[in-house]
């Protein structure tokens, strides 16, 4: 019995599990921060040495932060402008990563490769045109304008994700699709589609988060109070004279809190494979 | 059902590739027919012809004596079993089975009732709520023979299905499959580099190589009379031994090395056009079970051979031996591994499971000439008439 104990204890302690516990506490301890800052008065926040945990416990924070501020007007933009962007991208992204991906064409790698060059480009380098092209078209301060800047920008990483998650889907489920009398679009649609869920949500995933992050774009082209986005509405908290940290805290955490549910809900789909047992191995 | 007909097909890639060169085929209604040869000979591609997943670029292919050179392989009435399998991972057992007659727009009881009895016959039923994921490489195997025969087609085509299960399941999948065919009776086009599963399991049997028709063939008569050298190496396991020698006078005698093994003259008699090569080199293939353990008494045409390796199987020995005649080596036909590791001079005979034999020994074997093969050394062409 004592041996086997001994066994179990070493399975713990191992090098492996101990890099990962630092790992976490790198990444969980600055989340643990914000979330525990956000509970705390005003008062508490600069103490020293600082508390581990709030005390005593308040929510005026976060009263505050959909209160007198008006992150809840933020909240809608970011979610109406993160969600139809992620749409789009998805949708086209999805297209082009199977005709990248299946179909034969010339000039695939040239694409490919342009893609991959446009997905790394500097936003900085080109805020200042797209500010004057959205001016003429009279989208400063407009959901869409935004929109179609966010799906521009994400679409190439997508489609090279989709691209490689469908090069990955064995030619014959298209074919075996063809004998049973499957045209194209259903193919796609009821065989190709399902297999490719993983690779969708992952670029789904992908492309949420970076919308709602973005920062520059938001600050830039959206300066009006009513059509402005999480992250830009949260660095314009408060006054010349003050800078509230608790209320701060407490919108960040409102904030991660759509990219938490959205990996929790998906992390199945994200991590196994939908394809397994298609064919063999 | 349907005859399919291959008339003159070629397949030539835009790389300029000529993968399938002139074939020409008829498969009777009904009929098992075997596509077998080394990977890279052309059986699949032509097997994807059929289907329709692969242009043809000249020559005429007729599905139940109809044209269908441009028809989609959807109108052509076949299905395919693939290598693969290629079940929808997404889909249960039942929903895989049923795809295509969904897709029929079948009423949902006419199709439940087809799905059953096709689970029925591949002893599925327990399974049908599955995913493929949760399944056994066999019953996958069989979900894919269920799609196939619940769409009742003209013409089944299967590329290597039982390539990617393991040595006990192939065999016993290998009876289910023919089993299978024979009930339906539907025509069947089969893919292999298997010859075991090519001799098993085919009404007929079609041996292919770099792109080219060689036989077409019963299994047994494909066996004993090989039309040239690839096919007299590629049929059989252990393959047949295959040496250089020269005929004597008459085809009196042949000789192998520094062997002489006298001939009767029926030999002769059967295969009129081999005193012609009186003289002259040729190839002399001799089956390992045409090799006896010859004793004291014997008599009749002997070989002696070095015994390097004895395999004892229980119901026989296999004894690898080594002759001083040069093995011929058909190009293809072994794979190349196995061609890298035959000796010079190495044969192989199926003796007696007594025998007293070991490695080092000399070992005396009477050979059946009547059964002999002969081929010339130029062409590879057997010499018969």
């Amino acid at each position: 019995m004592r041996n086997r104990k001994r066994t179990g204890w070493h399975r713990v302690i191992n090098g492996v599990n101990i890099s990962a516990f630092f790992v976490v506490l790198f990444v969980g301890l600055p989340l643990y921060w914000l979330i525990a800052s956000s509970f705390k008065t005003p008062a508490n926040l600069g103490d020293s040495p600082p508390q581990w945990f709030p005390n005593p416990v308040t929510t005026a924070n976060y009263r505050d932060a959909f209160g007198p501020e008006d992150f809840g007007i933020y909240f809608r933009n970011s979610l109406i402008v993160t969600l139809v962007a992620t749409a789009l991208v998805l949708i086209v992204g999805t297209m082009a990563g199977y005709a990248l991906g299946r179909l034969p064409m010339r000039g695939k790698f040239t694409l490919m490769v342009t893609l991959l060059i446009i997905s790394v480009f500097p936003a900085i380098a080109v805020v200042a045109p797209l500010y004057l092209l959205l001016r003429d078209l009279g989208w400063l301060n407009s959901y869409q304008g935004l929109i179609l800047v966010y799906t521009a920008f994400n679409l190439p990483f997508a489609i090279w994700i989709l691209r490689n998650y469908m090069l990955g889907i064995p030619k014959e489920m298209e074919e075996t699709g063809r004998i049973d009398g499957a045209g194209p679009l259903r193919t796609l649609w009821t065989i190709i589609l399902p297999m490719a869920l993983p690779g969708i949500f992952t670029a789904g995933i992908f492309c949420f988060t970076a919308c709602w992050t973005e920062f520059l774009f938001s600050l830039t082209f959206n300066s009006q109070n009513n059509y402005r986005t999480i992250p830009v509405g949260i660095a314009e908290f408060g006054t010349v004279f003050t800078v509230p940290y608790g209320t701060i805290f407490a919108a960040s955490v409102v904030a991660v809190v759509p990219i938490g549910i959205l990996v929790f809900i998906f992390r199945k789909f994200v991590i196994s494979g939908l394809t397994s047992g298609a064919v063999k191995g | 059902m349907a005859t399919v007909s291959m008339e003159k097909i070629n397949k030539v890639y835009e790389n300029g590739f000529h993968a399938v060169k002139d074939m020409s085929l008829d498969i009777a209604d009904g009929e098992f027919m075997v596509l077998v040869g080394p990977s890279g000979c052309g059986k699949t591609t032509a097997l994807r012809m059929v289907a329709g997943l692969e242009d043809i670029t000249s020559g005429i292919l007729r599905i139940g004596g109809k044209e269908a050179n441009d028809e989609s392989p959807k109108e052509r009435d076949i299905a395919m079993v693939f290598q693969n399998y290629a079940l929808y991972p997404h889909m249960t057992v039942a929903e895989n089975i049923g795809f295509a007659l969904k897709l029929r727009h079948l009423p949902k009881d006419q199709r439940n009732a087809k799905v059953n009895e096709a689970a029925e016959i591949l002893g599925l039923t327990d399974w049908l709520d599955r995913k493929p994921g949760q399944l056994s490489g066999g019953q996958r195997q069989r979900v894919a023979m269920g799609r196939a025969i619940v769409r009742e087609p003209s013409v089944f085509l299967m590329d290597e299905p039982l390539s990617n299960l393991d040595a006990k399941l192939r065999v016993q999948m290998r009876a289910e499959v023919a089993r299978i065919q024979r009930r339906i009776g539907v025509s069947t086009i089969y893919v292999t580099h298997d010859q075991v599963e090519a001799m098993t399991m085919g009404d007929r049997v079609t041996v292919m190589r770099d792109g080219t028709l060689q036989q077409v063939d019963t299994p047994q008569h494909l066996y004993d009379n090989p039309d040239n050298v690839f096919v007299a190496a590629f049929i059989g396991s252990p393959a047949q031994n295959l040496y250089d020698a020269t005929v004597g006078e008459g085809a009196r005698s042949v000789k192998l090395g520094s062997q002489t093994v006298m001939l009767p003259d029926t030999v002769a008699l059967k295969r009129p056009a081999l005193p012609a090569f009186a003289g002259k080199d040729v190839v002399v293939g001799m089956r390992p079970e045409h090799l006896h353990a010859a004793s004291p008494e014997t008599t009749g045409p002997k070989l002696v051979g070095d015994v390097e390796l004895v395999e004892a199987l229980g119901s026989e020995l296999v004894v690898h031996f080594t002759i001083d005649a040069h093995r011929v080596i058909a190009e293809g036909a072994l794979d190349k591994d196995e061609a890298s590791l035959m000796q010079s001079g190495e044969g192989v005979a199926r003796v007696e499971a007594k025998t007293p034999v070991k490695p080092g020994d000399k070992m005396t074997f009477s050979v059946d000439v009547e059964d002999m093969q002969f081929f010339d050394t130029q062409t590879g062409l057997a010499i018969r008439a």
